[in-house]
């Protein structure tokens, strides 16, 4: 009884498949059939297989943004100037309430605030306010629903990323990217549905991990693919020296012809499954290295995204890469910077990791607004916890450090149906607790599952007896997000 | 799954996947429509009452609605205790049964299961369950948790079965109107047998012996052969491994070096010196606890060890010190008795009959260890205490199978229990810091009681629990995963979850008698593994019939020996040992082979002795693929590619995909055209025509001889690839410059690269990497 209801839709597909489209099988090129698109034909919506959603999607394709380490809010878009007012005075124990610490300000025995070493305006027609660190996301203000009010359940980096990733601290489950490449297929025949670009900042990092990008029990189809700025974008890519295309050409031949020699004796129709991998290994051997050129990108492209984007494995060449695997149909692009974990030093690193995302981040969203792009694309920007309203470690005007926070923390999204020019949620004066409008980790996966057009409760996957779901067993789509 | 879909399963998944395509069977079993003429609550009832209906009327008392249980007879034939009118189900009567008009009602507000559930009984089973109800609705145990006992041997055609196994499998190959294969040729029974019990192709001369061999015991010879071969026990290990979660890091953010390799080597000997499951068992689960415990008997309870341990500054010691606990504890029930104990962390199990209570009673046995949940940064230990230290005076003497290749003494994590008993809580939702009513050590009744009386209120009494003959689980659950690692599938299918949610055997019988005949002869593992490979099911051709295709296309029912694509590790094995230069020592530290650049370098928090790959020179490059070295944060690649566990928790079940980046591996993967160029650079010094070297080459990478067509195919891409090669020297330079393997520069010709390209060429077939 396995996911009965993509099975269900399955064997509908099946016998709408078999009995309609049969004859023309084998004149069809294999690859074709990995496009949804193909089905959309049919009168029988609803009768169609993974790949499509349960009910309009707002958005199809998603940019997640991860910022590994969790940035500051204070530093960014929660303004609190009673922080500044109150700096160096103790946390009052009423605000703090009971929320755990981590080890490394539990012996605290001040917890002196402290206020944003930087300055904050308000931007656009909206009014949010963003701190002068982030200029260019400042001047696209209005595009962007910035959330106040984002609460966690871990307060350490490895459970938190994990548990952002995969909607539970423990691993092993399937992540964000997994659940959408199952559910929802892939768009293009050439490229995986889940990519994974990283780089690193020059703060203090915190690592990432392949679990953040595991299938888990799903198949390992749907693992993330991991791009990398070595000479092979996707590991094994590139034939070895010595081996040129035509070569390569000559070999695949021979080894379908092989193939098939060998199926006479065999009869098993997983070989004719082999041979199309090989195929379409054939096929991303072009396509991959013709999409991740970022040479030919025009100049007014590299202006916008800034010079370094011409660097590869910078966060900058990064994200012009996810805005063309996106605009080529990979679901779902999920790029990781390291460097945000500022327990101390906190104003000089803050502004040097800024610094190295600010034009990027806010060029994604204006360069896939201006291809027309921006509504059908979720763009997703923040990290797994926030930063504590107090100093860690000894505190000086002009350098402190913060410590992790998981009660209430500033994320942004923008597009793919998300309500622009809006701030949701309120923390209180002095950004401790949310006041208005939480958002759970698992009302923020069940939301952007609907702008996906996915019901939450409805993409599981039976393993071991039990049916999993990105949400495990709670979150709330907040229509408050949503335009 | 209908007959269709394995037929043509690639071009479906291709159409509903991503790009990563792959095939594999289904995850049912076949549905059968028919209605049989007795229903029986095991086979039709329960799978449905369980999956559709336990969530919210089953064993979990928090949450169970309306107060109705479904998963008991009392609860279901009882009065409503708001209308004692009324029942759930009144054995014989449907149309009083309430429960089973609520599924047939028309009122969606009224029908289960409720809308909300975004669950639905089909109209088949509700006719299983309204005849059930006619029929008296009679309960029965769950078919795991009853004792299994040996059932007669049915009857068979005696010309064809070798052993008991036969007498099962055909008995139900005559209910589905199926036969057995033929044979197996010689030559594809070789490569199985040396494939499934040493994980190694055989080598030209071992194909030559038995092809020679027409003496009745040829085959049994060759089993007797490779079961005491030293690899043996590296090949059963695998599975073992995985499901230990063995690896060679911390596995948390920062992700240092630990050192619990010797315990590696330790798994490889028991399974070598054939150590009963038994004392397999007994060893890891309570070494520490036994009378006068040898080093041995303690490195063995490393297996408890192999979890995951956080170096990340800061955590909360208790927090972490907690989820070490539950891995234990989700990993014993697992492995031992392939139950799904994780789900009673927080409530009350939904389906199986396991609550929060058993849970925390199991969780006591492993919470008594003195450890830290964050003993130290990264680097602070290789193996945080409590921990062994191993001499190379122990090495000489009494470890003598751990393979420590310098003077320094290793440390190796492993179990002990405090001297002060540390109480146990029922942890409210799961929560390290919410501890409810204490717990004293016990386990679920439903499976057998843990009776004071019988066992030492201790994991020396919990591993006797577990190997107690009338533990109706043990036996069952290992032999049934020893059954899936030859033929391809348990007979339980879910053989990670033997519970009310986990699919029902194909062939009980043959479960029983299999998990009877085992335990009764002392957990002999190699005479259950002889007894499989000696069978006629197993010795079946694997040739796809039209007719088995259409019958059975998941090959449930074994009417052919199912093909096989060889694991992760294997495919590396494979290529290394046909090549000839595969490295066969046994243990020792894991090693760094060829490994693209960079992987380590871009997740690294830029901290530890694992911030950078450095990979290893000479005959390390060229071990077996279990030696491979495990950063479980940036596993190796080609393992992940090819479906490896990232032994980030107990795996008991690997995937099986088919996906392009596989094919980049087989064509890209340095060590593949390495074996290649080595290969032919041999054949460039050999004697013999050109189509005797490519008949040698199919043969050791294929193990059997190629096919006329086959040949003729291999020698006009040679020739193909010799004319283009002779003409560019360069190209020539370039191709054979590959690996770290000595060059034999006079083998530098293009005759010699024409040969590699081949040799590889033969290393991409899908046969190559299949167990046929």
């Amino acid at each position: 009884m396995e996911n009965e209801f993509f099975k269900n839709r399955l064997n509908i597909t099946r016998r709408h498949f078999f009995g309609q489209a049969a004859a023309g099988i084998g004149g069809l090129a294999l690859g074709s059939l990995l496009v949804p698109e193909l089905f959309k034909g049919d009168a029988s919506a609803q009768s169609l297989p993974l790949g499509v959603a349960h009910f309009a999607p707002k958005a199809k394709r998603v940019i997640y943004l991860c910022q590994n380490g969790a940035p500051s809010q204070y530093e960014s878009f929660d303004y609190k100037p009673m922080l500044n007012k109150m700096a160096g005075q103790d946390l009052p124990d009423s605000i703090r309430g009971t929320q755990r610490l981590t080890g490394m300000t539990a012996s605290q025995d001040k917890f002196p605030l402290v206020g944003s070493y930087y300055n904050f305006k308000q931007h656009g027609k909206s009014g949010t306010y963003i701190s002068e660190i982030f200029p260019h996301i400042g001047s696209i203000a209005d595009d962007i629903c910035v959330i106040r009010t984002m609460s966690t359940d871990a307060i350490n980096h490895d459970p938190a990323l994990t548990f952002l990733q995969t909607g539970a601290q423990v691993g092993n489950r399937p992540s964000m990217g997994a659940w959408m490449s199952y559910g929802l297929g892939s768009e293009n025949k050439n490229l995986p549905a889940f990519c994974v670009l990283l780089s690193r900042g020059r703060g203090n990092g915190q690592g990432v991990y392949s679990k953040l990008w595991t299938n888990g029990f799903l198949d390992s189809t749907h693992q993330g693919v991991v791009f990398s700025s070595s000479e092979d974008p996707i590991l094994y890519l590139n034939d070895s020296d010595g081996i040129d295309k035509a070569g390569r050409r000559r070999m695949l031949d021979q080894l379908a012809e092989l193939n098939h020699e060998g199926f006479a004796e065999n009869k098993d129709p997983e070989v004719e499954a082999k041979v199309q991998q090989y195929e379409m290994a054939y096929r991303m051997q072009t396509a991959v290295p013709e999409l991740t050129d970022l040479s030919k990108e025009p100049d007014h492209i590299i202006k916008m995204y800034g010079p370094e984007c011409l660097v590869p494995g910078t966060y900058a060449a990064n994200v012009l890469l996810a805005r063309k695997l996106s605009e080529s149909g990979v679901r779902f692009v999920q790029i990781y910077h390291q460097g945000w974990d500022s327990h101390g030093n906190l104003p000089q690193e803050m502004a040097m990791q800024a610094q190295d995302v600010d034009r990027s981040s806010a060029a994604l969203i204006t360069d896939l607004k201006q291809r027309g792009l921006l509504d059908e694309t979720l763009v997703i920007w923040g990290g797994e916890f926030g930063r504590t309203n107090y100093c860690q470690g000894k505190y000086t005007v002009d350098n402190y450090g913060r410590d992790h926070h998981p009660r209430a923390y500033s994320i942004f999204m923008a597009g793919g149906g998300v309500k622009a020019g809006t701030v949701y949620g309120e923390t209180d004066e002095l950004g401790y607790n949310v006041v208005k409008d939480p958002v759970h980790i698992h009302d923020f996966h069940a939301t952007v599952q609907h702008l996906m057009g996915i019901n939450h409760e409805q993409l599981t996957y039976k393993h071991l007896g039990r049916r999993y779901r990105l949400t495990d067993i709670a979150g709330n789509v907040l229509p408050g997000l949503i335009a | 799954m209908t007959l269709l879909s394995k037929r043509f399963g690639f071009l479906l998944l291709l159409a509903i996947g991503s790009i990563f395509a792959y095939s594999r069977c289904s995850d049912t079993q076949a549905q059968e429509t028919a209605m049989p003429d007795v229903i029986d609550f095991n086979y039709h009832i329960r799978p449905i009452l369980s999956d559709r209906c336990f969530k919210c009327h089953g064993p979990d008392a928090n949450k169970r609605k309306a107060g109705l249980r479904l998963d008991t007879p009392e609860g279901a034939y009882a009065a409503f205790k708001d209308n004692p009118s009324m029942h759930a189900i009144v054995p014989g009567h449907p149309e009083s049964s309430d429960a089973f008009q609520r599924l047939i009602t028309k009122d969606t507000s009224l029908r289960m299961p409720t809308m909300s559930s975004h669950l639905t009984v089909t109209p088949h089973e509700i006719d299983l369950i309204e005849k059930w109800i006619k029929q008296g609705a009679v309960y029965k145990p769950h078919w795991a948790f009853i004792k299994p006992a040996k059932a007669e041997l049915p009857t068979a055609d005696e010309d064809w079965v070798r052993n008991p196994i036969d007498y099962f499998v055909y008995a139900k190959m005559v209910e589905k109107s199926l036969k057995p294969s033929p044979e197996a040729s010689k030559e594809q029974l070789l490569k199985r047998v040396c494939l499934d019990l040493t994980g190694l192709p055989p080598t030209l001369e071992m194909q030559d012996r038995f092809l020679q061999d027409n003496s009745p015991q040829a085959y049994e010879k060759i089993i007797n052969e490779l079961i005491s071969s030293k690899h043996y026990g590296e090949k059963m290990s695998i599975q073992w491994l995985d499901l230990a979660r063995y690896a060679d890091s911390h596995g948390y953010q920062d992700d240092g070096l630990r050192t619990m390799w010797p315990w590696r080597d330790w798994v490889i000997h028991a399974f070598n010196s054939n150590y009963s499951y038994a004392k397999f068992v007994t060893w890891q689960l309570a070494g520490d606890l036994m009378p006068r415990p040898s080093k041995e008997m303690l490195l063995a309870t490393g297996f408890n060890r192999n979890h995951k341990i956080t170096q990340e500054g800061g955590v909360i010691d208790e927090e972490y010190r907690v989820e070490y606990v539950n891995d234990r504890t989700n990993t014993f029930s697992k492995s031992f008795l392939a139950l799904t104990f994780e789900c009673a962390r927080c409530h009350d199990h939904k389906y199986d009959p396991i609550s929060q209570k058993d849970y925390y009673s199991t969780y006591a046995f492993f919470n008594q260890v003195p450890e830290k949940g964050l003993f130290g940064t990264i680097d602070a230990s290789f193996a945080d205490p409590p921990n062994m230290s191993i001499s190379t005076k122990d090495v000489q003497s009494i470890l003598k199978f751990i393979h420590k290749k310098d003077t320094a003494t290793v440390d190796v994590m492993v179990m002990a229990d405090s001297s002060k008993h540390r109480p146990t809580y029922v942890l409210s939702r799961g929560n390290y810091d919410m501890p409810g009513p204490e717990v004293g050590f016990g386990l679920p009744k439903s499976i057998l009681p843990f009776t004071p009386a019988k066992y030492s209120q201790n994991r020396l009494g919990l591993a006797r629990w577990v190997v107690d003959p009338a533990n109706p689980l043990t036996s069952r659950v290992f032999v049934n995963r020893m059954w899936a690692q030859f033929f391809g599938r348990g007979i339980v299918k879910t053989v990670g979850d033997f519970g009310m949610q986990g699919e029902l055997p194909t062939h009980p019988e043959l479960l029983d008698w299999l998990a009877v005949d085992f335990q009764s002869h002392g957990w002999n593992i190699k005479r259950l593994v002889k007894q499989i490979v000696l069978s006629a099911t197993y010795q079946q051709a694997s040739t796809v019939s039209s007719a088995s295709l259409k019958v059975d296309p998941e090959n449930i029912y074994l009417s052919r020996m199912s093909r096989i694509r060889i694991p992760a590790e294997q495919i590396r094995d494979q290529v290394l040992a046909s090549a000839g230069i595969l490295n066969k020592e046994i243990g020792g530290p894991s090693v760094k082979t060829y490994q693209p650049k960079g992987l380590w370098e871009v997740a690294t928090s830029g901290r530890g002795s694992l911030m950078n790959y450095i990979q290893d020179h000479n005959q390390d490059l060229y071990r077996r693929g279990m030696y491979v070295f495990i950063k479980r944060t940036v596993p190796p690649p080609t393992m992940l590619i090819f479906d490896a566990s990232n032994r980030d928790q107990c795996e008991v079940q690997r995937g099986r995909t088919n996906t392009p980046l596989q094919a980049l591996v087989m064509m890209n993967d340095p060590h593949v055209l390495e074996s290649s160029r080595v290969l032919a650079s041999q054949f460039s010094r050999e004697k013999g025509s050109l189509e005797e070297k490519l008949t040698r080459a199919f043969r050791r990478i294929v193990c059997r001889a190629p096919k006329e067509k086959e040949l003729a195919m291999l020698k006009k891409y040679y020739e193909a690839e010799q004319a283009s090669c002779v003409q560019n020297p360069k190209k020539v330079q370039k191709l054979m410059k590959i690996g770290e393997y000595k060059q034999d520069k006079a083998s530098v010709t293009g005759s010699t690269a024409a040969m590699m390209l081949t040799i590889q060429l033969i290393y991409n077939l899908e046969e190559a990497i299949m167990r046929v």
